[in-house]
C-alpha cells in the first residue's frame, strides 16, 4: 500500500516541484498551539508536516529543539497525547504527517502497539534519529506491507557501505543529514554535497530530502537545487513563539525558494 | 544462595557481547548515522590494536612506569577486626595515577585515538576523575582536550575541575536538564556528532554505543587480573566475595571480569560478586541512581539497558551523594549479568556510605572516593554476617581527596 508521503513525492514530481518540510515539535508549549501552527504550516505551503514527539535526551537535536522538548514535556506531551493529536487531526487534514522522536519513547509504547496506533491514527511517517537501520530489524518487520513509513538518515560521514545500507532500508524518502552535525547547527555545506547525493540517487530511486542547519530562503533555495525536498526545524521553531504574522512571511518566503 | 552457572551461560559469559555489540539482549548501538561510520572505524582500530604487539608493549609499559601497576591489594586487618567476620582486602584503584581507576581506560584510549590519527579527545565526566584521566591522558599522548561535566557536579568536585584545567584541558559546564553525568554525556555526543572526523570521544564507563562497554571493560579487566594473582600469593586461594559500586559499572565489571567462571575454593558455588547501586536518600523516583532496584529495560544513550525513566520514556533526575553514581542507566553487561543471576545487586544510601566513608579513614588511614565508599558500605553490612575464614574483596575504586570539600560543606564545616 503506497503512504501519503510517497504520493506526495509523486505528485510533486508530475508538476516539477519539491517539497517544503517544515518541523515544529508537538506540545510546545501546549497541543492547542500545535494545532494552530499545523494550520498555517499547511496555509503556507508546506507539503508534508514533521511533527516533534518530545523526549527527555534529544542527542541529536540543538538548543532550539532540546528548549522546545523541554517545553513541550512541561505541558505534559507525550507519545500518546501526539498519536491521538493526529488521530483527530485526520477529520480536517490529509498532509502527510511525519512524527520525528528518540527510539526510547517508542520502545517504552511498545514496538507493534505503537506501529498499529501510529497507523490508525493516520501517522505517516517516523524519522528516529538514534535508530540506525542496523537496530531497526524489529520496526521494519512490523512495517512490511504496511502505510507508515521508516525514513532513515544519510550523513555527511556515510560510507558507500552504510549508503547501500540505509538506502536499502528506507522508505517515503531519504533525509539526508546536510551537515557534521547536529540540529540548528550552522549550515556550512561540504562542496560535495550535490555529488554526494547523485552518489545515493545512483543507487535508490526514493525522493532525498535535506535537513539540518537549513534557516534562509537562500539556503532553502540552493537545496531544492538538487534535492527533492527541503526540511526546515529549529528556525522555525524558534519563531513559533513569535508574531504569527512574522511567522507566516517567513514560512512563505521558504516556500517560494523551494521549487 | 544462587543458582550455578549452566555451561550456556559460561559459554554465553566468555563470549560477549556478539558481533552487533549485545550482551544477551542488552547493548547495541542506537545513535545518529553520523556517528555510525566513527564507531564502525573504532571497532576495527580496537580489534587490530588487541593484536598489535607494539600498541600492548606500550600500553604494558605505560601501566606499570605511569600508572604505576599492578596497584596493591591490601588486608585491611583493623577493618577486619573491628567488624569481626570475614577477612577484608582492598584493591587500591586509589593508588593508580590521578586517584582512580578511570585512568586504566583513559590511557588505553588516548593511545589508541593518537594511532587512529586524531587530534582531539573529549569526554564526560561526573565525579571529574574521568575527566582528570582523560586531560592525563590526552596530554601524554599531545592531543587536544575538552570535558563536559554538570554543573551541579562542577560545584561539588571543583578541585577536580581544577585539575583538569592545569593539564590543559578545557572544561566546558552543561547547565541543561540534569546538570549531572547524563547531560555531561548528551553534549559529549553533540560534540563528537559535529567533530567526529578529528575527535575521538573517551567514553568513561562500560555504557554507550558498541563498541565502549566492551572496551572499556578490556582496558579495566587489568583490575581482576592483578587481584586474582594477588590473592593466590597472599591467601592460596580464590576470594569467596567480590564487592564494587556502580555507577556505569567500569570498575566493578574491572574487578569481577576476570573472576565471572571462577568457582569459590571450598565449594563449588561461583563466587559472589555483588555490584553496589546508590540509594541516595532512599528507592522512590528521583531520589537515588539504583537501576536495578527502580529502573526497567531502555535505550539511552546508544545502548540498551536498565534505566530510571517514567511511563512515557522519559529519564527521570536522579540523586546521589556521590557525583560518580549519579547517573540513570547502567552499562548492558551488567544487565546482562544481573538477568542471568551471575552478579547482584544492591545498594547504599548516601547515609550508608558516608558512614563508610569516615570508617575506613579512621580505621585504615585511608580516604575513599564517595563512590568507593558505597561498596565499603556493602562490606561493611556483609562482613560481620560471615565467618573469619571467608575472603571479600573490594574494589577501592578511588581516592577521596575530591570529596573532602563535598563532606565538609555537607558537615557544615568551614575549609
Ligand atoms: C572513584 C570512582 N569510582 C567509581 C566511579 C563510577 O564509575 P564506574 O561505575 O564506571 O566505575 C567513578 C566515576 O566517576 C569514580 O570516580
Amino acid at each position: 500500500m503506497k503512504s501519503r508521503i510517497a504520493a506526495k513525492f509523486q505528485a510533486l514530481r508530475h508538476q516539477n516541484r519539491k517539497a517544503f518540510i517544515p518541523y515544529i515539535m508537538a506540545g510546545d508549549p501546549d497541543m492547542l498551539r500545535t494545532r494552530e501552527l499545523v494550520g498555517i504550516l499547511e496555509d503556507c505551503g508546506a507539503d508534508i508536516i514533521e511533527l516533534g514527539v518530545p523526549f527527555s535526551d534529544p542527542l541529536a537535536d540543538g538548543p532550539t529543539i532540546q528548549a522546545a522538548a523541554q517545553r513541550a514535556l512541561e505541558s505534559g506531551t507525550t507519545m500518546h497525547t501526539v498519536i491521538d493529536f493526529v488521530s483527530s487531526l485526520r477529520k480536517c487534514t490529509q498532509i502527510p504527517i511525519i512524527l520525528m522522536t528518540y527510539y526510547n519513547s517508542i520502545f517504552k509504547y511498545g514496538d507493534q502497539r505503537f506501529i498499529e496506533d501510529a497507523i490508525a491514527a493516520g501517522v505517516d511517517g517516523i524519522i528516529v534519529p538514534d535508530l540506525p537501520p542496523d537496530e531497526a530489524q524489529g520496526l521494519l518487520q512490523l512495517t512490511r506491507k504496511r502505510p507508515l513509513d521508516i525514513i532513515f538518515l544519510l550523513a555527511p560521514t556515510s560510507t558507500d557501505e552504510r549508503i547501500r545500507k540505509v538506502v536499502h532500508a528506507s522508505r517515503g524518502f531519504i533525509y539526508y543529514v546536510s551537515i557534521t552535525g547536529i540540529t540548528g547547527s550552522k549550515l556550512s555545506l561540504e562542496p560535495s554535497i550535490a555529488e554526494r547525493l547523485a552518489h545515493v540517487r545512483a543507487v535508490s530511486d526514493l525522493p532525498i530530502a535535506v535537513g539540518f542547519g537549513i534557516s534562509t530562503p537562500e539556503d532553502a533555495s540552493m537545496i531544492a537545487g538538487f534535492a527533492d525536498g527541503v526540511i526546515v526545524g529549529s528556525a522555525i521553531v524558534r519563531r513559533t513563539s513569535e508574531n504569527d504574522e512574522d511567522l507566516k512571511q517567513y514560512l512563505q518566503s521558504l516556500r517560494q525558494a523551494i521549487r | 544462595m544462587h543458582a550455578y552457572l549452566s555451561d550456556r551461560e559460561g559459554l554465553i559469559i566468555r563470549k560477549i557481547p556478539d558481533k552487533r555489540g549485545y550482551f544477551g539482549a542488552y547493548g547495541g548501538r542506537f545513535v545518529p548515522e553520523t556517528l555510525m561510520p566513527a564507531l564502525l572505524e573504532l571497532e576495527k582500530a580496537y580489534a587490530v590494536s588487541k593484536k598489535d604487539a607494539d600498541f600492548q608493549a606500550e600500553l604494558a609499559h605505560l601501566r606499570k612506569t605511569y600508572i604505576g601497576r599492578p596497584t596493591p591489594l591490601y588486608f585491611a586487618k583493623r577493618l577486619t577486626a573491628d567488624l569481626g567476620g570475614a577477612k577484608i582486602y582492598l584493591k587500591r584503584e586509589d593508588l593508580a595515577h590521578t586517584g582512580a581507576h578511570k585512568i586504566n581506560n583513559a590511557i588505553g584510549q588516548a593511545l589508541l585515538a593518537k594511532k587512529m590519527g586524531k587530534k582531539r579527545l573529549i569526554a564526560e565526566t561526573g565525579a571529574g576523575q574521568h575527566g582528570v584521566a582523560t586531560a592525563t591522558g590526552a596530554a601524554l599522548a599531545g592531543l587536544e582536550c575538552e570535558i563536559y561535566m554538570g554543573s551541579d557536579d562542577v560545584a561539588r568536585q571543583s578541585l577536580n575541575v581544577f585539575r583538569m584545567r592545569l593539564l590543559g584541558a578545557r572544561v566546558n559546564e552543561v547547565t541543561i536538564g540534569s546538570r549531572t553525568l547524563k547531560d555531561a554525556i548528551n553534549e559529549g555526543l553533540r560534540d563528537w556528532t559535529a567533530n567526529v572526523r578529528t575527535t575521538h570521544y573517551v567514553m568513561g564507563t562500560v555504557f554507550g554505543p558498541h563498541p565502549f562497554p566492551a572496551m572499556v571493560r578490556d582496558f579495566q579487566a587489568v583490575i581482576g587480573r592483578e587481584a586474582k594473582k594477588q590473592i593466590l600469593a597472599s591467601e592460596g586461594r580464590l576470594p569467596d566475595y567480590l564487592i564494587a559500586c556502580v555507577g556505569g559499572g567500569s570498575n566493578a565489571i574491572g574487578l569481577f571480569y576476570e573472576f565471572l567462571l571462577d568457582t569459590q575454593s571450598r565449594s563449588d558455588r561461583p563466587i559472589t560478586m555483588i555490584g553496589v547501586e546508590a540509594g541516595g536518600r532512599g528507592i522512590s523516583a528521583g531520589e537515588h541512581a539504583a537501576r536495578f532496584a527502580g529502573g526497567s529495560i531502555g535505550v539511552l544513550q546508544g545502548t540498551k539497558s536498565y534505566l530510571l525513566q517514567d511511563d512515557d520514556g522519559n529519564v527521570l533526575g536522579t540523586h546521589s551523594v556521590s557525583a560518580g553514581l549519579d547517573y540513570a542507566a547502567v552499562g548492558p553487561e551488567h544487565a546482562f549479568l544481573k538477568d542471568s543471576g551471575r552478579v547482584q545487586y544492591s545498594y547504599a544510601t548516601d547515609d550508608e556510605a558516608l558512614a563508610a566513608f569516615d570508617r575506613l579513614a579512621r580505621h585504615e588511614g585511608i580516604i575513599p572516593a564517595l563512590e568507593s565508599s558505597h561498596a565499603l558500605a556493602e562490606a561493611i553490612k556483609l562482613g560481620p554476617r560471615l565467618s573469619k575464614d571467608e575472603i571479600i574483596i573490594v574494589n577501592l575504586s578511588g581516592r577521596g581527596d575530591k570529596d573532602v570539600q563535598h563532606v565538609a560543606r555537607l558537615r557544615g564545616e568551614a575549609l
